[in-house]
């Protein structure tokens, strides 16, 4: 009975996860457009582009590899992988266990590879320029999140983002400094991985201010529709996972019924919107920053999440 | 008390801003956005200061929290942005370490704070001793501020944020009299009002606030 329910939780979660990706772009960039007094076009969009993107065909260069092929289907895999472990309306799923914060870090880490060499594989220079941007981001990026994985390792003596979740939800932690260092450098971490305003802009069509779309230049059709619905799924698995980590309420408890399901469920559709809202507005209100301060920023997130651990160690009383 | 529980919580989150906001002062490249900070960091002082009078039911605290808020968090932004704007300073900071290297030196500052403090308060509660943590990161940080700017302006910053942390560890022991704060309230404000005069007089002879100038004028060169 518990484990037909956790397998339930799960497919309905990955259904959830995978219809909820591209109308989280379509709504941020709705609200967006509106911020800056514009119509926008509707949040469905992204699933009209997605659509009219499958049926086209890839057309690859003369001297591409077989990387560009299949890095498209190896980073929608990791992807889709990484977001099935990220609890949205309820804990307990059946693969919970699995849900290592190390593990996300790593299957996020295998998208980012194989996003790189497929913006190196044609031997075009912006794809170059994007690729080694984008690594040279992932050096400070990494390490400022498993760091903050470390501080919150420390306050719920595991990894496991379920039992982290859980213990957040329970309240037992209080509003500690450690805390909002970790949950600042997070949001300094989640900017620069989703290649959001200020680190890198997603509606640029300037190849010389590029990062992320850099490396996709060369893609078309079915594989540039498999790319946007990566960086789309990306972007809600870490919008869900600061919901997860940071906002925990309303989640229904392993072992609960469909009425938690539902309660679950509609307090997820609120976060996210709220998430959105505050990405939107965000960067709406800054410019974007010049590409070799990026590493500057990303350094400072790397030292507020030490400084997060380093003040742990003194209020546990490891120290 | 422990953590979990409001009262120190709050103390506790609002300290942790002061921090950040030290932080911020180290990583800002423009002036005015560090004056901002200045004032960001004087009005999370009044709201500690009022958190902690609320608490620990002292009234006098609400007092400082209020001269806390007037002073810092309004006059003294105010002041130096009419300075700013006299001097004409609205380029980028040279700064004499680099902005990566002085945010690795603050976090290497907090670390120092952290093993001083430790060993001395071994007996204490925890939350009294990160408090104090806090407190003297800030003040460090302001220490090192001053040490890494070049400008004269910007010292003058950073010698507000290391009174800012002062303050921050006065009013987190319980039972400081108000007679002690206001005068080293009153000793910084003149400090201020001093270090105004000799901005503006650096300004007048060498026609930059730039404070390199002064070496040359230093007794030992001939």
């Amino acid at each position: 009975m518990e484990t037909a329910a956790s397998l339930l939780t799960q497919a309905l979660h990955l259904a959830l996860i995978l219809v909820a990706a591209p109308l989280v772009v379509g709504v941020i960039r709705w609200l967006k457009a509106r911020l800056l007094g514009r119509r926008g076009a509707s949040p469905l969009q992204p699933l009209r582009d997605l659509e009219k993107l499958l049926r086209k065909q890839p057309i690859l260069a003369e001297n591409a590899s077989s990387i560009s092929e299949a890095a498209p289907y190896v980073a929608l895999a990791a992807t889709i992988a990484a977001a099935a472990l990220v609890p949205s309306f309820a804990h307990g799923m059946a693969l919970a266990p699995l849900a290592d914060l190390i593990l996300l870090a790593g299957l996020l880490a295998a998208g980012r590879v194989a996003l790189a060499l497929a913006g190196l594989d044609a031997g075009t220079p912006f794809g170059g320029l994007g690729a080694a941007r984008e690594m040279s981001f992932a050096v400070f990026a990494e390490p400022a999140f498993l760091l903050c994985v470390l501080t919150l390792a420390i306050l719920a003596g595991t990894t496991n983002l379920d039992a982290i979740a859980g213990t957040m939800r329970d309240g037992q932690l209080g509003l500690r400094v450690s805390l909002a260092l970790a949950f600042i450098a997070l949001l300094a971490v989640a900017v620069a991985e989703n290649a959001r305003i200020p680190v890198d802009n997603p509606a640029t069509h300037l190849e010389l201010t590029m990062v992320h779309e850099a490396m996709l230049l060369e893609a078309s059709g079915r594989h540039l529709a498999l790319w946007e619905a990566q960086s789309a799924l990306r972007l809600t698995l870490w919008l869900a996972l600061v919901a997860a980590i940071f906002v925990p309420f309303g989640a229904a408890r392993p072992g609960a019924g469909p009425i938690a399901w539902s309660i679950g469920l509609l307090a997820w559709i609120a976060k996210m919107g709220v998430l959105c809202l505050a990405l939107a507005v965000f960067e709406s209100a800054i410019a974007k920053m010049r590409v070799f301060r990026v590493p500057e920023f990303l350094g400072a997130a790397l030292l507020l999440a030490l400084l997060a651990v380093a003040l742990l160690f003194v209020s546990t009383g490891l120290a | 008390m422990s953590f979990g529980q409001l009262p120190y919580d709050v103390a506790h989150l609002l300290g942790g801003a002061m921090l950040l906001t030290s932080f911020v002062l180290l990583y800002q490249r423009r002036v005015p956005a560090m004056v901002n900070a200045l004032a960001a960091q004087g009005a999370l002082l009044a709201a500690a200061a009022a958190w902690q009078g609320m608490v620990q039911a002292a009234p006098q605290l609400y007092v400082t929290a209020l001269v806390a808020c007037l002073a810092k968090a309004v006059a003294i932004p105010l002041a130096l942005r009419l300075l700013i704007r006299r001097l004409d300073l609205h380029r980028t900071v040279e700064t004499a370490l680099g902005i990566g290297p002085s945010l690795i030196a603050g976090v290497a500052l907090v670390a120092l704070a952290i093993l001083t403090v430790l060993p001395v308060t071994a007996g204490a509660r925890a939350i009294v001793r990160e408090d104090l943590i806090l407190a003297l990161s800030v003040l460090l940080l302001g220490m090192l501020m001053m040490i890494t700017r070049r400008n004269a302006i910007l010292q003058v910053i950073g010698l507000m944020s290391m009174e800012n942390g002062l303050i921050l560890a006065a009013i987190g022991a319980a039972g400081m009299p108000l007679v002690v704060e206001l005068s080293t309230a009153a000793l910084v404000l003149v400090a201020f009002v001093v270090a105004g005069v000799f901005v503006f007089q650096i300004r007048e002879r060498f026609d930059s606030v730039d404070i390199g100038f002064l070496e040359l004028h230093r007794g030992e060169r001939r």
